[in-house]
């Protein structure tokens, strides 16, 4: 099957000049724009030899700020697992009114800019903020401290997984899981053992997205974590604080696990690609044999 | 296990889908929901299974009241037009998920439930595809495999949406033969849904047509092709002919022919495409028209005959009649009809 590629005269057969010019300038671009930068980074990290660049990951207030990071994910990830499948399910399942609204205010973190969303949670919690004043008496810190930074990063992470199943969960409609009622499995059966495993490429390809945007947040993490070394510094804003003292070799060394993070997380996003195409296609080919 | 279905009455926004339906389903009887799309067939069904909620009415399962009971509990089976296979688990899977999902003191062992899969997949006639996976069945596989998760249950009642609705005609004149006759030996009571009379004449027991929201008849086959109770009934159940009369003195005519008619205004006269007779001699109060376009379709043959003052009549032929008297497009000839069904005072 896979070999029985079909030509169709006119529409690719441009002239070779032309062919050549355009894969160029696709390459030309992607080496200018990611590939450079990205080996620049690895590059500059080492630039000094390995035991500067390992000394500078082992460094305690790099270490936290890994620590850190970690923590976030670890926190936002699965709360935005469990939310976003609970979205989809009640948006792709069910009619109900203020659907429209429920899906836009998903998308919202997509479109407000992460300063802004940083800067909601100041104007919130802060200490001049509407609950700044019970929360200061209560001596509960969110502002300028971890719980600031996970519920940031839990805000613009929020649209990854639900986005992500909706489409999927409406094309495969709800006809399986009343099948599976009328059988007698309860709501909770019909979700693990016929909407889940109809699900899960869908949803592991979500979660590896919202990691990654976790791990890498920026904009609204730097508005509520005061940049507090060794306590509220995430990887990124470790990175600029190094950079910022001219420390090259630190913050390249930091950036390159991010880097790093990325390469994984592509791989990762890559192979859940192909198992999940491999599926279809394993079906496909055995149901054509018929 | 007998069904009764009382006062049952369905609102989609403005749309009423069910108004007011009372129907009785007996207790090992096939019968079949039969109207067109949008008469509210499928969402009856829905009703009865409990995945649809009636605004109004009951819903009786063998004389006790099951109209707040969930789907869960219901113990029917149900079939879906999709068939609604789950499309990550083997045939064997989906037959064995009914049981598999029971609580633990009523689930039965793993043998036994290997044991009764592999019955009703024997019964099926498809145990030699209990590794494959729903996308790699035909349509046909597809659908008795559907039937057979249905069955894995033990349900009291057997629903089906629409069965043979998304296949082709070969696979779907042999499936409906094999499900009647899989009905004779199992004898659970049977509800079905669709839009072919064809298929609801050759199946079931009792045929209930509806229309609009509103049952229009129930019967037999032989009552609802023979003794339509209403023009929606006759048009529904096969082609026909339509003319327009005037009632005067108990009598409907239609271009010098006369049927008996009951009392009232206007008069619809229907007759069926294959019982008119056609002769090239005029003979008394024969209806003359010529002929314009002959369809040769296997077995029959469709003349369509053009009548001054009413619109095209259509006549069927069989092969043999036909070739006998060699019709030719633009000949003159009359028209006969041996039977007819008058309609007084109903609007179509």
């Amino acid at each position: 099957m896979a070999n029985n590629k079909i030509r169709r005269p006119g529409i690719t057969d441009e002239a070779p000049w032309v062919k050549w010019l355009l894969t160029g300038i696709a390459l030309v671009f992607i080496g200018l724009f990611l590939l450079i930068p990205l080996v620049s980074v690895f590059f500059e990290a080492l630039r000094k030899g390995w035991e500067l660049y390992l000394a500078a990951l082992v460094e305690p207030d790099a270490l936290s700020a890994v620590k850190l990071t970690l923590v976030t994910a670890l926190i936002a990830v699965p709360l935005n697992l469990t939310f976003g499948v609970a979205a989809a399910w009640a948006i792709a399942k069910f009619e109900f009114k203020g659907k429209s609204v429920l899906i836009t205010l998903i998308d919202l973190p997509f479109s407000v800019s992460p300063v802004v969303a940083g800067l909601i949670y100041v104007l919130l919690f802060g200490a001049h903020g509407w609950f700044g004043e019970w929360l200061g008496a209560h001596d509960i810190k969110i502002i300028f401290a971890v719980p600031g930074i996970v519920l940031a990063t839990i805000f613009v992470t929020f649209p990854f997984v639900a986005r992500e199943l909706i489409p999927l969960m409406e094309a495969q409609g709800s006809d399986e899981e009343q099948a599976a009622l009328v059988l007698g499995a309860s709501g909770l059966q019909t979700f693990w053992r016929v909407t889940l495993p109809n699900i899960k490429w869908g949803l592991l390809y979500g979660v590896i997205l919202a990691n990654a945007r976790a791990m890498g947040e920026f904009g609204a993490v730097s508005v509520v974590s005061g940049h507090i070394r060794g306590m509220t510094n995430t990887i990124p804003l470790h990175v600029e604080i190094l950079y910022n003292e001219y420390n090259f070799v630190g913050a390249f060394a930091c950036a390159s696990i991010l880097a790093l993070l990325a390469l994984v997380t592509l791989a990762l996003k890559s192979w859940v690609e192909w198992k999940a195409e491999r599926d279809d296609e394993a079906a496909r080919i055995a149901a054509n044999a018929e | 296990m007998s069904i009764e279905i009382k006062g049952i009455t369905k609102q989609f926004g403005a749309f009423k889908a069910l108004n007011d339906i009372s129907l009785d389903v007996n207790s090992g009887e096939l019968l079949a929901l039969l109207g067109p799309s949008g008469c509210g067939k499928t969402t009856l069904l829905r009703v009865i299974a409990g995945l649809e909620t009636a605004d109004a009415g009951q819903i009786l399962f063998h004389g006790n009241d099951a109209t707040q009971t969930h789907v869960r509990e219901r113990q029917v089976g149900f079939v879906f037009q999709h068939y609604a296979l789950f499309r990550h688990m083997t045939v064997f899977e989906n037959v064995a998920f009914g049981l598999r999902v029971r609580p633990k003191s009523t689930r039965p062992s793993d043998a036994e439930i290997k044991r009764r899969v592999h019955e009703l997949l024997d019964l099926v006639q498809l145990d030699w595809l209990a590794d494959r996976y729903p996308a790699q069945l035909s349509g046909g596989q597809r659908q008795r495999i559907a039937l057979a998760r249905a069955l894995a249950v033990e349900p009291k009642v057997l629903l089906l949406d629409e069965p043979f609705g998304a296949l082709d005609t070969q696979v779907r004149k042999e499936l409906r033969r094999w499900l009647r006759r899989l009905h004779d030996e199992m004898h659970i009571t049977s509800v079905f849904v669709t839009h072919d009379q064809e298929e609801a004449l050759e199946v079931a027991d009792r045929i209930v047509v509806m229309n609009k929201g509103q049952i229009e008849q129930i019967g037999t086959p032989e009552q609802v092709y023979d003794t339509p109770a209403s023009p929606f009934v006759y048009q529904f159940l096969g082609d026909v002919n339509l003319f327009h009369s005037r009632v005067h003195e108990g009598w409907a005519e239609v271009a010098g022919q006369r049927f008996a008619a009951p009392e009232g205004k206007g008069a619809l006269v229907y007759v069926r495409p294959h019982e008119i007779d056609l002769t090239r001699d005029a003979i008394d109060h024969a209806i003359a028209g010529q002929i314009a376009h002959i369809r040769l379709l296997g077995a029959t043959v469709r003349l369509e005959v053009t009548v001054p003052d009413s619109e095209a009549v259509e006549v069927e032929l069989v092969r043999e009649q036909y070739q006998q008297n060699q019709w030719r497009v633009g000949e003159k000839v009359y028209l006969t009809p041996k039977n007819a069904q008058v309609y007084t005072d109903f609007s179509i």
